[in-house]
């Protein structure tokens, strides 16, 4: 049996590869992609403490944050083709301004 | 033999995480994506998680990773990250300070795991995760269909093409 030590670390090492993914591209849907992986990794953290303290509730918690994620995915994807509707191209750096 | 598993599994996670944010091409680094999403399913799985490894399955790397695909195909991509980057400085100190980040989660991880884990994991059955979500989590869970329909709301309203 794996210790669940290992899983967290892992999901850290997962984690902080997406927040480098966040920072260092430029295309914004490679950018939300990112922010799934750090999701994700955050997914796997609380299965495993759930898993070492014996108890369902990080189950529970990860159901949640798959259902949020979907919401989140769907109205995001909307706002970036939007975007593009108006802007024409797709890069964060010109997205410095609230408006347009 | 879970240790090899778990290595080689590791091993593919991180390494198409690396792939999605390393590959120019957006359509890669979708495809990275879901085999990392597969890779933490099966982490799932040996955690003891079976109805989550089945809903990461059919949630992520289903039903969001055509999502994502299908985004991607109607933006036509790829252009936007040619050409000179204005802002390359920044962007090349994040490597280094993700670097940093990453050895300080693994340390407080490593460093600070006390005790023995509990002595038999819970059953991540579909039956036994139902059960807590249809009654510690009632309230969350029913709240859950209110968001999502917030979101469906939403995202008809901002894709309607105004007059």
């Amino acid at each position: 049996m794996v210790p669940e030590s290992y899983y967290v670390a892992l999901s850290a090492v997962l984690f902080s590869i997406g927040v480098v993914g966040v920072v260092i591209r430029r295309n914004p849907l490679v950018i939300f992609m990112s922010i799934e992986l750090m999701l994700n990794a955050a997914n796997l953290a609380l299965v495993a403490f759930g898993q070492r303290f014996g108890n369902l509730d990080g189950q529970a918690v990860v159901f949640f944050v798959m259902a949020v994620a979907a919401a989140e995915v769907a109205v995001g994807l909307a706002i970036i083709v939007t975007i593009f509707r108006v802007r024409r191209r797709l890069s964060v750096d010109d997205l410095s301004v609230m408006r347009w | 033999m879970a240790y090899v598993s778990f290595f080689v599994i590791a091993a593919i996670a991180v390494g198409s995480a690396l792939g999605l944010i390393l590959r120019p091409n957006a359509i890669h680094g979708a495809l990275f994506l879901v085999v990392n999403l597969g890779s933490v399913a099966a982490l799932y799985l040996m955690l003891g998680a079976e109805f989550l490894a089945a809903a990461q399955v059919i949630v992520y790397a289903g039903a969001i990773m055509v999502l994502f695909v299908f985004a991607i195909m109607v933006l036509i991509p790829g252009k936007e990250e040619s050409g000179a980057d204005p802002r390359r400085g920044a962007r090349l100190i994040a490597l280094p300070v993700g670097g940093l980040l990453m050895l300080l989660l693994v340390f407080v991880v490593v460093a600070r795991w006390r005790g023995p884990s509990a002595p038999a994991g819970p059953s991540g059955s579909a039956a036994a995760v139902g059960r807590l979500l249809f009654t510690s989590y009632l309230f969350p869970f029913e709240l859950t269909s209110v968001l999502l329909l917030a979101a469906m709301v939403g995202v008809l309203l901002l894709a309607r093409r105004r007059a």
